[in-house]
């Protein structure tokens, strides 16, 4: 193909795996007790797309990544602090909550408003990139929206490789019930790939990376135009943490053959 | 084989952000440009563009430091006139002060005669809780006005600030491994090489680490910092000065139970218990939030000074049980404190190159304070850097002399810490003299000390059998060594058990495993492709070694016993990068030397609990 992909990748914070995370009313609405404190790190699924977008980027001579993040804008800044030293990216920024408390419909219309406001982007050769899901935020549906509301018809979801082809064309795999892939083909950009995990491991970081992408990065964020996409006129009538959580369990002198029993129970429930 | 690395030129790089280095970067940034944007401080790696500041910080984020503090905040206040405690998660104003004698409830704790006969005395005066408050806080030891705070907490509000700025750049997860050095001159950094196995050695994935070439170095990596070590084996230390005093600070935040009636602000020290050689802190954040935890000195004669329990037999004392009991443990953390002072001084510049912070010995051992005086030094390089940048001056050993050292040496941080210098020297004789000495000295500006020949840990450190001599019977101890080898594990619960201690009742939710701390607490993470960073020069000198103290010490229990003996094993997933090990290994590595056999590198990793 001739002059390279345009790949947006949708990503933005959520707390570090291993926090704390609770539940609270906040004067704003639900909202993550400490939220501003705990530590952040970009969405899981959201790193895997944009390790490939940097992959294929870099495949395929021509392409430009840009990252388009709707987080609080303090939070995103000192994420940069380490995201910026991976790969090459122009950032984006909407300031606004990711903490899980937010209508997908309402981010995907800010998402998709910025991505259109985005110079020099050309749609022709555009490949929208996200996680298929989010850690914090949604359901699995945002990439979706955002897509729709570009005009994009060809979505995959799920996706752990793609596989490019030198006319543009590209074939994917996307996960399906049962452990299974499902093997499909496109004729190239415009199109949505909503990524599950992929298949590279976490750029190392670069220092020379981190000194290129900050000279827009600062910029970027001083730039960045407020998102309500908030609770408003939402009204939560119950806020729970997920069923499934840590419990510490305190058992002393259980045996070996005890424990492997009672991993292997919990395996087959 | 020589590696081809890549080369990238700055002005000034600078390693670990701490206190010292949010000092340096502050000032530095504030005079980069004019209020147009304009450099007035312009490159000369890249010409035409504004100074090029980089700092590199090993913990994956800026916010996760160690340090639960209470400062006098006199820099910190002078760098920000305005300040607004509430502007700073986690911070307050010190409203309320006490210094605390611990009884020991349990009978279990060792107390020599001195001791015994301040407890009989403090029995007579002491609550039902088994304290017995200080009537009277030295000036000198007084913290108000002052302020409580988080220092992972502060080292994000002020690093965000500066990454706003623009004018500076700070990367958290890229260690350095090592200054580069050029016929004595520091010419920059080394970076760790990334895509390694444990060993080092290169993956498919192998990343060379970069060398930073910058005519400045700033180091402020703290007490056990890699470069800073290897900064003082090349340049070695000042005449007299030496590195031989540490602590293991252990701390967890508790979000305390809607009982306690503690207001933000209140200062707890204690002193007594668990052992009288240990000395605890508790300090409350606003919204029912406490910092509290205890410091494991190196002078505290014991092979197996295992944090951790102690910290909760601490927890549990009736006098600090009453403000916790039916909180919830928030986050938990260590690290190694430099307690040498001035006297641990390194050289403080070089060509090439200046040091700050608390690995530059600015610590004052007589106040135990740190933070507000490795912030002050930030700020005197800073001064001293961009007189020198502006006068069009190099970097020399002479110039920075002039510009840093002589701002330093002008300073409160200096004239203090040398009244300070010799304030602890009588703990090396024992918690009594140790503490009337730092009295002595303190009611005296210093002109007064209580002298004591200053013994490297390792000199200091008796066998497990004469510890426990006349408390567990020898055959016992032999039982524990083998049994703890034959486990992995670590000999010092069972030690304890037999000195007496009861066991921890654990209930999942403030008294937790030392696992659990480090999952719930600590959150403790570490990336894949780095090398192992602790690791042992002479594995034969470990052979002979037992109890092992660095396995003992680990605040992580990273650190284990191998079956059979020998060489511990090292779990980098485990490991809060504290530095305990390096300085409580026992085996110098040659006869008469300072430094021991356990190799403590700049490492990824650790921490991720931003609370601490």
């Amino acid at each position: 193909m001739t002059g390279g992909f345009h790949i947006v990748v949708c990503g933005s914070i959520v707390p570090d795996p291993l926090q704390t995370l609770a539940p609270m009313e906040g004067p704003t609405g639900p909202s993550l007790k400490n939220e501003m404190m705990l530590p952040a790190v970009l969405d899981p699924w959201a790193g895997h797309a944009l390790y490939e977008a940097a992959h294929l980027a870099k495949s395929v001579p021509g392409s430009k990544v840009w990252l388009v993040s709707l987080g609080p804008k303090a939070k995103l800044q000192q994420l940069m602090m380490t995201i910026a030293q991976k790969v090459s990216f122009e950032l984006v920024v909407l300031d606004g909550p990711a903490g899980g408390f937010t209508d997908p419909c309402e981010v995907a219309a800010a998402l998709a408003g910025a991505i259109e406001a985005i110079p020099g982007l050309d749609r022709s050769r555009l490949l929208l990139f996200g996680g298929c899901a989010s850690a914090s935020r949604d359901a699995g549906v945002t990439m979706q929206m955002v897509g729709e509301q570009l005009g994009i018809n060809d979505q995959f979801l799920g996706i752990d490789e793609l596989k490019v082809k030198p006319d543009g064309s590209f074939t994917v795999l996307e996960r399906v019930e049962g452990g299974q892939y499902q093997s499909s083909s496109c004729v190239g950009a415009p199109a949505v790939l909503a990524w599950a995990t992929g298949n590279l491991t976490e750029p190392p970081n670069n220092p020379q990376i981190g000194m290129m992408n900050m000279r827009t990065i600062m910029p970027a964020l001083q730039k960045a135009q407020p998102a309500p996409v908030g609770a408003s006129g939402v009204t939560y009538l119950n806020v729970d943490l997920p069923k499934q959580q840590r419990e510490t369990r305190i058992v002393k002198d259980m045996s070996v053959d005890d424990i492997a029993q009672e991993i292997v129970t919990w395996i087959k429930s | 084989m020589t590696i081809d690395r890549q080369t990238m030129e700055v002005d000034i790089a600078c390693v670990g952000f701490g206190p010292g280095m949010g000092g340096f970067l502050t000032t530095l940034s504030r005079a980069v440009v004019d209020e147009n944007g304009m450099p007035l401080l312009e490159s000369s790696s890249m010409p035409g563009m504004p100074l090029q500041v980089l700092c590199y910080e090993r913990a994956d984020d800026i916010s996760f430091g160690v340090s639960g503090v209470v400062t006098k905040a006199r820099s910190i206040r002078e760098s920000f006139p305005d300040l607004n405690p509430a502007d700073i998660p986690m911070t307050a104003e010190v409203s309320h002060e006490e210094v605390l004698y611990l009884l020991d409830p349990l009978g279990a704790s060792r107390r020599s005669t001195g001791i015994k006969a301040v407890d009989m005395m403090a029995g007579l005066i002491a609550d039902k809780d088994f304290s017995c408050k200080l009537p009277y806080i030295p000036p000198f030891l007084c913290k108000e006005p002052g302020l409580v705070l988080s220092v992972g907490q502060f080292t994000q509000w002020v690093g965000s600030q500066l990454m706003a700025s623009g004018l500076v750049q700070i990367w958290p997860g890229m260690p350095v491994n090592e200054p580069l050095i050029e016929e004595n001159r520091v010419v920059g950094i080394r970076l760790a090489d990334q895509g390694v196995n444990k060993d080092g050695s290169a993956t498919a994935c192998f990343m060379p680490g970069m060398d930073i070439k910058a005519s400045l170095t700033v180091v402020g990596d703290g007490p056990v910092g890699p470069v800073g070590q290897i900064l003082d084996r090349h340049f070695g230390l000042p005449k007299d000065n030496h590195i031989r005093e540490w602590a293991v600070g252990m701390k967890v935040v508790v979000e305390l139970p809607e009982s306690c009636t503690l207001p933000a602000g209140t200062v707890l020290h204690t002193i007594g218990f668990p052992e009288p050689e240990i000395f605890g802190f508790l300090y409350v954040y606003p919204d029912r939030v406490a910092s509290l935890g205890i410091f494991v000195p190196s002078w505290f004669d014991s092979p197996v000074r295992t944090s951790y329990r102690y910290l909760q037999h601490w927890m549990m004392h009736p006098a600090i049980w009453k403000h916790i009991e039916g909180g919830t443990l928030r986050s938990w953390g260590a690290k190694t404190l430099g307690e040498s002072g001035k006297r641990g001084e390194p050289f403080l510049v070089g060509d090439g190159y200046a040091r700050i912070g608390e690995g530059s010995g600015s610590t004052n051992v007589l106040t135990g304070s740190g933070f507000d005086e490795a912030w002050a030094t930030g700020v005197q390089l800073a001064e001293g850097v961009i007189e020198l940048l502006k006068a069009g001056k190099p970097f020399t050993r002479e110039n920075l002399d002039t510009a840093y050292v002589g701002r330093r040496r002008a300073s409160w941080v200096d004239k203090e810490a040398d009244q300070a210098k010799k304030a602890r020297d009588g703990f090396q004789k024992g918690v009594l003299t140790g503490l009337i000495g730092m009295g002595l000295t303190g009611m005296t500006s210093g002109a007064i000390n209580l002298g004591g020949e200053i013994k490297a840990p390792h000199e200091r450190i008796p066998s497990l059998e004469e510890y426990c001599n006349g408390r567990i019977p020898t055959e016992r101890i032999a039982e524990i060594k083998k049994e703890s080898v034959s486990r992995g594990i670590s000999m010092g619960d069972a030690i304890m058990d037999e000195l007496g201690w009861p066991q921890i009742p654990l209930d999942g939710k403030l008294l937790i495993s030392q696992q659990d701390a480090l999952l719930m607490g600590g959150k403790v993470q570490a990336a894949p492709g780095f090398a192992d960073h602790v690791d042992c020069l002479d594995p034969k000198l470990c052979d002979s070694c037992s109890p092992q103290l660095c396995v003992e010490i680990c605040s992580g229990q990273a650190l284990s016993y191998t079956e059979g003996g020998g060489m511990p094993q090292f779990d980098r997933e485990k490991c809060v990068h504290c530095g305990a090990c390096m300085w409580n290994c026992t085996k110098p590595l040659l006869k008469g030397q300072e430094r021991c056999n356990i190799d403590f590198r700049g490492g990824a990793g650790g921490s991720h609990s931003a609370e601490n």
